[in-house]
């Protein structure tokens, strides 16, 4: 349970900070007056939806640590036998890179006011987000046509959980993207909304490509390297 | 005395965050079935959480007149107890006190209590109850699948959970259980990404975190808690249903049933309790803290006193929160571990007696010479101290190994959940129904059927669990339908489980008389006014009672002061509302 429980600490730290920044030491009891809800120091300016997004991500983040846990654990045991690699998962990789890149190209565009380029980049992490997706189905279909089915081995049950997973999460992902793209297609000029939901998908595709990568590692079987370097590093 | 607020004088500095668009219901159906507005959804949540919940006090009853009548009943076979009690936890765990304190509370009180117009995302919210019900509705299905629903106890331990051999296993009752859960878990995720941001970005001006009343704080933190631990528990589902219509091996070890040789191999049960209990001990807090929350607020309002130490309450709420999150594995000692991850789980749950310790006497201190008034929601506050108190000092016993060991299967484990999970967290909810369902719906409960309501239950609940207690530490194993002709079982024991089920009997025929009272006084209670307890929370100064759509009419009130300013000495009178911009201070005599 360790993945969890570091990246709790992590959430906790950030908590706390963040309650740190709301005068927890003052004494309500002696104040009257009007302060402002929010004091000088806060990003009073963030909007309501980047936050609830940012709560979210949380969220699927502590899914995903779980589900590493569970990962970890398993692999202790006697049977494990992890499945080759796909080597497609290395293009993927690129792919989903490409889309995140795509669409922190358009939080620019958007900013600076350019709708054509916003456009062009929004369709272009789309087209490279489906690309992804269909490059899994590629490596399932590789996977199980070496025999590797799901219920083979508990490893291979975990490369079909933790990439159908992350790819439920950016089919959620394109529904939103879909709908900044609607937005941004239309005839009617809504630039801050737009600028608001560009901002939105791409934190989202970074967030689900830090998710991938740190699959990646795990399905790839560096995790246990990962761990032994730190272990000798730590005695 | 320093005068924390520079811009007193100098008028109200500009609201941080834009005015909320409200979504405009044109028809009846987006009034009152499809409605935005989060007063109605925290009456649909409600009464869909009670409704369920009767089916769950329902079960209790058929598995104490197993237990207290053995053999009497014939349609009461093992496999039915098993269903009733799986059933039974599950449901008032999960449907009921989760969703009616987060769904229901949450949702009634956030947005009035920070003085927000709705909930910052309406949509969102309202989605989060369909899928509920939809969640509800699944699980009642299970009653009526072929096989019956599952009957592998609340925690679902595989292998046994989807094995033929407990019922609903290999029929669609763990199925169906599952997804209700994984359902469940989604819908919350949306109302709770809602109540959270909600209390980040929709309070009022003037209502800094440390004026937040201590039931927004509860609700706040065991939201935040649930977003976090959830999680856990939809991993272990997914997987659990991945091995039981997959054939995958997460969690199951190679076995051999009824002399076949299952397609099972090398999975790990103890890998699902870790899950599990990560989800499962948090929750004990997402039930308790809201009800912290509220009993805090209910007590300082009926003792017209201020809340003894508000700091220190709102830092306990936040400690507690977090290190509910590394005691989990004290559920699992009888699983076997390393002795010192034994003795790391039991140091940290006595460590998290220390802050629940501080709000017991915070309680105690803010009742201290307070002008306490027996009103039927002060009553079930008091009550709840005791209660909570009692079913705590048990957990003490329990969170050492040692002890634990011998008595984690008997019904002593039983009597303590129940006293500190069931019966406490229950007793606020009521309390809090009878506090607030004036200003939801403008009349009083009845006081006479109220008082009654307060005494059947508090002492019947005594009558339960108390017994309870000793039984299990005469070493009555739970999760026995019948207990036979063992020798360790005394004649007492018969007698004592006969009492108990007799007195689960008449407790829950209280809760008749209870339910009664929410519809009668609907239409015959008193008329309540707007703040008939004479309290100081935003809640109680809406310009109307029940609140519209909207809450606050055409402003939105301005904070200025705490919520907890009950007898200031020199004030008119012994309340001074939070949007009153009097000068009078607690705990200051004006010179």
């Amino acid at each position: 349970m360790s993945v969890i429980l570091v990246f709790l600490l992590v959430v906790a730290g950030f908590s706390f900070w963040w309650l740190s920044r709301h005068r927890l030491m003052s004494k309500p009891w002696l104040e009257h007056g009007v302060h402002t809800a929010l004091p000088e120091t806060d990003v009073a300016g963030m909007p309501t939806a980047k936050i609830a997004l940012g709560i979210f991500l949380a969220v699927v983040g502590s899914l995903f640590a779980l589900f590493s846990s569970a990962y970890f654990m398993r692999m202790e045991y006697a049977d494990w036998q992890a499945p080759p690699l796909p080597n497609v998962l290395w293009v993927n990789t690129v792919v989903l890179v490409l889309a995140s890149v795509a669409l922190q190209c358009a939080v620019h565009a958007a900013r600076e006011g350019r709708l054509d380029m916003t456009r062009l980049a929004l369709a272009a992490g789309g087209l490279a987000t489906f690309v992804f997706l269909a490059g899994q189905l590629v490596a399932w279909q590789e996977l199980s046509a070496g025999g590797h089915f799901m219920n083979v081995n508990a490893a291979n049950s975990f490369f079909y959980l933790l990439t159908g997973m992350h790819g439920l999460h950016i089919l959620g992902g394109l529904v939103g993207l879909g709908r900044v793209a609607a937005m941004a297609w239309s005839e009617e000029q809504v630039t801050e909304r737009l600028g608001l939901g560009v901002d939105l998908c791409a934190m989202y595709w970074h967030f689900l490509l830090f998710v991938w990568l740190g699959l990646f590692v795990l399905l790839a079987g560096w995790a246990g390297d990962l761990i032994a370097i730190c272990r000798q590093l730590l005695t | 005395m320093v005068d924390a607020t520079p811009h007193a004088e100098q008028g109200v500095p500009p609201a941080e965050v834009p005015e909320l668009e409200l979504y405009h219901p044109k028809s009846w159906w987006t009034t009152y079935v499809f409605s935005q507005d989060a007063k109605v959804i925290a009456i649909q949540y409600s009464g869909t959480a009670i409704a369920i919940g009767l089916v769950a006090l329902v079960l209790s009853w058929l598995m104490r007149l197993q237990l207290g009548f053995p053999g009497t009943f014939d349609f009461i076979t093992p496999e039915a107890y098993y269903q009733f009690m799986t059933m039974h936890g599950m449901i008032m765990v999960i449907y009921l006190l989760t969703a009616l304190f987060l769904g229901g509370f949450g949702n009634y009180l956030i947005p009035l209590m920070v003085g927000a117009r709705d909930m910052v995302f309406p949509y969102v919210n309202m989605l989060s109850y369909w899928i509920y019900l939809l969640a509800v509705l699944v699980l009642v299905v299970s009653f009526f699948a072929p096989g019956g629903p599952t009957g592998a106890g609340w925690t679902l331990y595989p292998p046994q959970a989807i094995l033929s051999g407990t019922p609903g296993g290999q029929s669609a009752g763990i199925i169906l259980m599952l997804v209700s859960l994984i359902l469940f878990i989604i819908g919350f995720t949306m109302g709770g990404l809602n109540y959270v941001v909600t209390v980040i970005q929709g309070r009022t001006r003037g209502m800094t975190l440390m004026r937040m009343p201590l039931t927004v704080w509860g609700i706040f933190t065991a939201t935040v808690m649930a977003l976090l631990a959830f999680p856990a528990l939809f991993v272990a589902c997914v997987m659990m249903l991945f091995d039981r219509l997959l054939g995958t091996s997460f969690f199951m070890p190679a076995l051999v049933e009824m002399g076949q040789q299952l397609s099972y191999g090398g999975g790990s049960p103890i890998l699902f309790q870790h899950l599990f209990w990560f989800f499962g001990h948090p929750e004990v807090y997402i039930v308790a803290l809201p009800a912290f929350g509220i009993v805090s607020d209910l007590i300082s309002t009926h003792a017209r006193k201020n809340i003894f130490g508000y700091r220190m309450m709102v830092w306990a709420i936040v400690i507690i929160g977090a290190l509910s999150f590394i005691v989990w594995a004290h559920h699992m000692y009888v699983s076997g571990m390393h002795p010192w991850f034994g003795f790391f789980f039991a140091t940290t749950t006595l460590i998290i007696a220390v802050p629940t310790a501080i709000k017991v006497y915070n309680w105690v201190l803010t009742l201290w010479r307070g002008d306490i008034h027996l009103t039927v929601p002060m009553l079930f506050a008091l009550a709840f101290i005791v209660t909570f108190v009692n079913g705590g000092l048990t957990g003490l016993f329990l969170g050492n190994v040692v002890v634990d060991v011998p008595l984690s299967d008997t019904m002593f484990v039983v009597a303590h959940f129940h006293m500190v999970m069931g019966v406490a967290p229950i007793l606020v909810v009521f309390g809090a129904l009878y506090h607030w369902y004036p200003k939801i719906t403008g009349r009083m409960l009845n006081e006479g059927m109220g008082q009654f309501h307060f005494w059947v239950t508090f002492i019947g609940a005594y009558a339960i669990f108390f017994p309870m207690h000793y039984v299990g530490l005469v070493g009555v194993p739970r999760r026995y339908p019948e207990l036979g002709d063992a020798a360790f079982v005394t004649d007492s024991v018969h007698t004592l489980n006969a009492f108990i089920t007799v007195a689960a009997l008449i407790v829950g025929f209280a809760q008749m008389v209870f339910l009664f009272n929410l519809l009668w006084s609907l239409r015959y209670g008193r008329e309540a006014g707007g703040n008939p307890w004479r309290a100081t929370s935003l809640e109680w100064q809406t310009p109307t009672t029940p609140p519209p759509h909207g809450n606050w009419g055409d402003e939105r009130p301005v904070v200025y002061r705490w919520a907890y300013d009950y007898s200031v000495p020199g004030a008119q009178q012994d309340f001074i509302a939070q949007n009153d911009p009097g000068p009078q201070r607690a705990g200051v005599r004006p010179a």
